[in-house]
């Protein structure tokens, strides 16, 4: 097969040229791969369309035009250009609402995974380090998360927090933190045991020292990878919530809120769910085929 | 392995306790005081009140209190809902034969159908065939549940009226629940179309809770299988001259169901999940579906006692599963 003959080929020819930068070589097995490409550029244009979302928007998420309840998208019978993908029960524009919710689910990632991340890689290190009790405490803690099924807990939460975006999201946050916690963990404790550690523990470096400027930049890589798939979960589990009315809480523009909205009207208006529903898939599809491919570039073992 | 065994559940008993106590603070960090709530909206005399407290244990300390909680639980009391007055516990077993089934039912379905797809992806690893698959793969594994289960509705049910709506038998029958699961007692009962009334409301449940798992097992058949069919012992068994599709299904795959096996039984959690969702959109009468009304008739003794059930049973499979492994892997005992 072609792939197997050109290998060496390669191999030769990167050794005449200079070391190309960590970087590029990086660059070279990402872009090998065709989904992730697709992935991250499905991802930089959400950005683009949620940053310029005032300017793209034709409309606004929340205006209410009266005299256009429920009207088709615009190649449907009785569609009209003005509202592209069509208005809802209450005459808002579709595609308007769909721009701003990007907004909200990209702030939805980020801020859950930011939680998470900081949150669970400080326990993480705080595990491998210490050892001994404080790792049996915050190990277990993280087996106790576990025992129950993500979404529940996720409920269970918002139920004591309150229904709202911002509950949705801590929630989401604490039922993701073992994994980061977990990672940490296992890639710190397998740091420690290596000579350059050991080295620089000699040299006289504190313990928050070794922690986050000796090992932890060694850890990054499978966290990078976890975060970049956290950022798909993030946004599936807050839809859900929003879709069982635990989340977001309407008009807000939140694609899973506007699922809920949907349930009494989709049976003679598909696309008031169609669209939302396409929105969260194509955004959680980007970020897990980017993940993918960070982990097959980052990860040589696990390459195919 | 009995010391494998002792150690494994030794180490269960704290978790459940500390679950317990997750429970048992979530009554009363959940807005609202747990005795007005009992009470009721209606305007209650402040000293009744204080009967009540009493008579709930309510005024005493918060450790006795905890003490008294576990020991209910230890006798089976897993609290009463204040809607229907009827005992959680009792409620949870008549529901979660649904659930059982429903469940079952979605992951014989990811298996049956992601492990065929997943073992030719990669007997033709880097065909058109493959690339399909695990594009499908990804994109099954990023399906927002809500939506992919009021489409497929909305393409069968309404347009095609191929499957019903909602539930899980037509008003029509009136099958008595002997085992609780819909398949089994409508064969019991010999008619044919309370089966046929039956199955039909499954399918479309089934495939949209089946679609996660199915998505995983494919994937993680075909990168199995992968590693199994690079192993020197293929080639052998192939040198031998054995018939491909032997050497595929008899060698390769029963080696490579091991990290298969694996994943599906890490699934439960995410698969009770995805039951919760399922279940809301179908109104199929489960667990899923219970505690989500409880919280939207605020009755948090369902709530509370039914996620402490269910994580609970979550234990109590990982423990189960973990002692499959040490017995079929005398490695992981020690």
């Amino acid at each position: 097969m072609s792939s197997t003959a050109s290998a060496p080929v390669q191999a030769t020819g990167a050794a005449a040229r200079p070391m190309p930068g960590t970087l590029r070589l990086f660059w070279r097995s990402f872009a090998e791969n065709r989904g992730a490409v697709l992935g991250l550029s499905i991802t930089l244009v959400l950005i683009v369309v949620a940053l310029l979302a005032d300017v793209v928007a034709p409309h606004s998420p929340i205006e209410q035009f009266r005299d256009n309840f429920l009207t088709p998208p615009v190649w449907a019978q009785g569609g009209t250009a003005r509202f592209l993908l069509g208005t809802d029960d209450v005459g808002r524009d579709i595609l308007s609402r769909l721009i701003f919710g990007a907004r909200l689910s990209l702030l939805i990632g980020i801020a859950v995974v930011a939680l998470s991340l900081a949150v669970g890689t400080v326990l993480g290190l705080l595990a491998a380090f210490a050892g001994g009790f404080v790792d049996v405490a915050i190990m277990r803690m993280m087996d106790i998360v576990l025992v129950f099924p993500s979404l529940l807990l996720a409920i269970v939460i918002v139920a004591i927090l309150g229904p709202g975006l911002f509950n949705a999201m801590i929630a989401v946050a604490i039922v993701t933190l073992p994994s980061y916690t977990r990672l940490t963990r296992a890639a710190a404790l397998s740091e420690l045991a290596r000579d350059y550690v050991t080295a620089t523990r000699c040299a006289g470096a504190g313990p928050l020292r070794l922690m986050f400027n000796t090992v932890l930049p060694n850890c990054v890589a499978p966290l990078i990878v976890q975060a970049t798939l956290g950022f798909a979960t993030a946004i599936l589990d807050a839809a859900a919530l929003g879709f069982l009315g635990l989340g977001a809480q309407p008009p807000t523009p939140e694609w899973g809120t506007m699922l809920a909205g949907a349930l009494q009207f989709y049976q003679r208006a598909w696309w008031v769910l169609a669209f939302p529903g396409l929105a969260i898939l194509l955004t959680v599809l980007a970020f897990n085929l980017f993940g993918d491919g960070l982990r097959d570039a980052l990860d040589p073992k696990l390459r195919r | 392995m009995l010391r494998y065994l002792l150690r494994r559940i030794g180490m269960i008993v704290p978790t459940f306790v500390a679950v317990t106590f997750l429970s048992f603070m979530l009554i009363r960090l959940v807005p609202g005081d747990p005795i007005e709530v009992r009470a009721g909206e209606h305007g209650v005399p402040p000293e009744r009140l204080a009967e009540f407290r009493h008579q709930f244990g309510l005024d005493q300390p918060l450790w006795k209190q905890f003490l008294d909680y576990e020991a209910q639980l230890l006798h089976g009391d897993f609290g009463t809902s204040i809607v229907t007055q009827d005992s959680v516990l009792h409620a949870f077993f008549q529901l979660f034969p649904a659930t059982i089934e429903l469940s079952v039912c979605a992951i014989l379905f990811a298996v049956l159908v992601g492990m065929p797809l997943g073992v030719i992806a990669a007997v033709k690893r880097g065909s058109g065939f493959d690339y399909g698959l695990m594009g499908i793969s990804v994109t099954g594994a990023s399906m927002p549940i809500p939506w992919w289960g009021l489409m497929m509705i909305l393409i069968f049910s309404v347009a095609l009226g191929w499957t019903p709506v909602s539930g899980r038998i037509s008003d029509a029958y009136f099958i008595d629940p002997v085992t609780g699961f819909m398949l089994i007692d409508c064969w019991w009962s010999d008619d044919a179309g309370a089966c046929t009334s039956a199955a039909s409301h499954l399918i479309l449940p089934t495939i949209v809770l089946g679609t996660i798992p199915l998505a995983v097992v494919a994937r993680m058949t075909r990168s199995a299988m992968l590693e199994v069919l690079s192993e020197d012992y293929i080639r052998t068994a192939r040198a031998k001259g054995l018939g491909g599709l032997r050497v595929v299904v008899i060698h390769a795959l029963r080696n490579a169901l091991i990290p298969v096996v694996t994943v599906i039984g890490l699934q439960v959690g995410s698969l009770l999940s995805g039951a919760i969702l399922t279940e809301t959109i179908f109104s199929w009468p489960g667990v899923g579906h219970w505690l989500i009304e409880s919280i939207q008739r605020r009755d948090y003794p369902v709530l509370q006692g039914g996620t402490l059930l269910i994580a609970t049973l979550v234990m109590l499979v990982n423990l189960g599963v973990d002692m499959t492994y040490g017995f079929l892997n005398p490695r992981i005992r020690r």
